[in-house]
């Protein structure tokens, strides 16, 4: 099948830098795509160059196979939730909600705003102004508000940022069960290596205006392309050139089982995490490695010797 | 006395002194009464109040006031694309702005002179159409009511232009981007979205234009040339050819009354329907 949403070559230049460095990408339709990365990597320009904010200096931005290019903003069908929400202060959540819907002149308005409020569970509140809602409510307008337009791909840059981390952890699962519900194509915009782990069928992982890695939320984590991907979306233990995570790597107490490759040190550490504990061990070699534990499955003092292991399917290389 | 109430005595004083003292005095003086000979002294009397109503001072104050509404309406309509456009120009933002406040360097009257250098009979305008025969006869564009609201427009623009560039740069950019990318064209977006939420700043600048155009007296006196009289202008003349203190005074006083209750109304009704 087409995809909805492909990015040809996309250059963006700004005075004095370039933010987006000649991207190729393609999004499935009705997937859940997520741009990864830390700040600064050119994951929101390029949100920008789709949504048509920003002018690409070169390359193309092809929505349902049509290149967009001389497209405005309010000509293409795609839709934004702002990091900031941009909500019209003015206005109702109802009248927030309508605004777009009455741009493009359809007719059973009241239909729809009302299956959009009960998607996103703000039935009853529709006629406050986004200063008497809460910041998860507003954050529902600004989804609903994009929403209720069926856009082609629905363009949402940190929208789980300005929630608090319970919420945050909340909004994941119903982000995510949303986008199942309705099908719409969603594009999100990402620094949270878990938020995008968590929510995405595909994720690609940019770095300096480039993508590093696309592949499924698996695929990345377990099979990391560069050391960027592998340091990004987790911790590393470097061993001799090796990247081992911190959850394959095992102490051995009772000896190394045959299949498993093994280095010794002593134990530096141990930090005390309440799911589990990370006990931080210096090896002989000098290299500085963490080991997730069982919780109370050890008892280690600074300065103990020991050995740990991993099992070789467990490295990450590369070249 | 707490030490933050010394820091706002200079400020106290200053009103007290130069806003307070002679109001009071004007208050007094026009409830005076009017010597044979243009002194003011006793008896206490209402009677400058009394002329007022009569139908000669109304139309000059309903003159004045539909002359100051038109000014401020016209400075509206200039001075709201002019600060769009400053808060857009991001790179020559501080330029257009130092353009704007450019005529502050000058005397307002020399300024208001200058006008007539330019609208006169004998005039830059007059004599340069004239020359290029596009008319025969100089057009009357001095000594008029629109020679007036020229004026005023000319000089109170400024003083719209700022306040409406202060609310629009701090409008947060991402609502305007919402807008379009929610399929508003940008006159929509301007008029639904922009305008709307600039509204302090257009309340501040219509403030800041229509009191002083109510009570302007030097545009209408060089630019009207005597013709259109407003009511700065019947002030003016109460206290120097008229000789009739207590009646300007009365006339003052009334303006100012009449211009506070206005403005608290309009201001009350506008901060119930701001957020």
């Amino acid at each position: 099948m087409e995809p909805i949403l492909e990015l040809r070559q996309l250059v963006k230049e700004f005075p004095g830098q370039q933010a987006v460095t000649g991207i190729s990408l393609s999004v499935p339709r009705g997937s859940f795509f997520s741009l990864l990365g830390p700040s600064g990597c050119g994951k929101t320009t390029t949100l920008r160059l789709i949504a048509g904010f920003e002018h690409p200096t070169s390359g193309e931005v092809l929505l349902n196979g049509q290149d967009v290019k001389h497209k405005k903003p309010y000509e293409r069908n795609v839709s934004t939730v702002f990091q900031s929400y941009a909500l019209f202060p003015h206005l109702t959540a109802r009248q927030n909600i309508e605004f777009g819907l009455r741009q493009h002149r359809i007719a059973d308005i009241d239909k729809r705003v009302a299956e959009v409020l009960a998607l996103v569970g703000l039935a009853g509140k529709e006629s406050r102004r986004p200063a008497q809602l809460s910041g998860g409510e507003r954050q529902r307008v600004a989804l609903a508000r994009s929403l209720v337009l069926q856009p082609d791909v629905l363009l949402l840059d940190e929208p789980l940022a300005a929630l608090d981390p319970k919420l945050r952890k909340h909004m994941r699962l119903e982000l995510k069960a949303m986008q199942r519900r309705v099908g719409i194509t969603f594009l999100l915009v990402t620094h949270d290596q878990e938020e995008a782990l968590s929510m995405s069928d595909q994720l690609a992982v940019m770095n300096e205006g480039r993508i590093e890695q696309v592949g499924s939320p698996q695929d990345v984590y377990l099979r990391p392309r560069t050391a960027f991907v592998a340091g990004f979306l987790g911790a590393v233990n470097w061993i001799g050139g090796v990247g081992i995570r911190p959850e394959a790597t095992r102490i051995a107490q009772d000896g190394v089982p045959d299949s498993h490759r093994h280095a010794s040190g002593s134990v530096t550490g141990s930090v005390f995490l309440g799911d589990c504990v990370e006990i931080l061990v210096r090896l002989d070699s000098g290299e500085n490695v963490v080991a997730q534990v069982p919780r109370g499955s050890f008892a280690f003092q600074a300065g103990d010797p020991v050995r740990i292991c991993w099992h070789p399917d467990e490295e990450m290389n590369f070249s | 006395m707490k030490l933050r109430s010394w820091f706002l005595l200079p400020s106290w004083l200053w009103m007290a002194l130069l806003f307070l003292a002679p109001f009071v005095i004007v208050l007094a003086y026009s409830l005076l009464t009017r010597g044979v000979y243009g002194g003011t002294g006793p008896p206490w009397t209402a009677e400058n109040y009394q002329r007022l109503v009569d139908s000669l001072y109304l139309t000059i104050l309903l003159r004045s006031f539909a002359m100051a509404f038109v000014a401020t309406v016209l400075c509206l309509v200039f001075a709201f694309p002019a600060a769009l456009f400053i808060v857009r120009s991001t790179n020559y933002r501080n330029l257009y702005l130092q353009l704007v406040m450019l005529p502050f360097w000058t005397s307002f009257l020399v300024r208001t002179y200058a006008w007539m250098f330019l609208l006169r009979d004998t005039g830059l305008i007059n004599t340069a159409l004239q020359a290029v025969g596009i008319i025969h006869d100089p057009l009357p564009l001095l000594y008029n009511n629109a020679a007036v609201l020229l004026g005023l427009v000319y000089g109170y623009l400024p003083f719209m232009v700022l306040p409406i560039y202060a609310t629009l740069e701090r409008l947060d950019p991402a609502l305007v981007e919402a807008a379009a990318d929610l399929g508003a064209r940008p006159l929509t977006t301007v008029l639904r979205i922009i305008v709307p939420l600039s509204k302090p700043g257009i309340v501040a600048g219509s403030v800041l234009v229509f009191i002083p155009c109510l009570g302007a007296y030097l545009t209408p006196d060089l630019l009207g040339g005597g013709r259109t009289v407003l009511v700065g202008n019947l002030v003016q003349n109460q206290f120097t050819t008229a000789r009739d203190w207590p009646f300007g005074s009365a006339v003052s006083i009334a303006l100012m009354v009449l211009v506070t209750v206005l403005l608290l109304a309009f201001l009350r009704r506008e901060s119930e329907t701001i957020l």
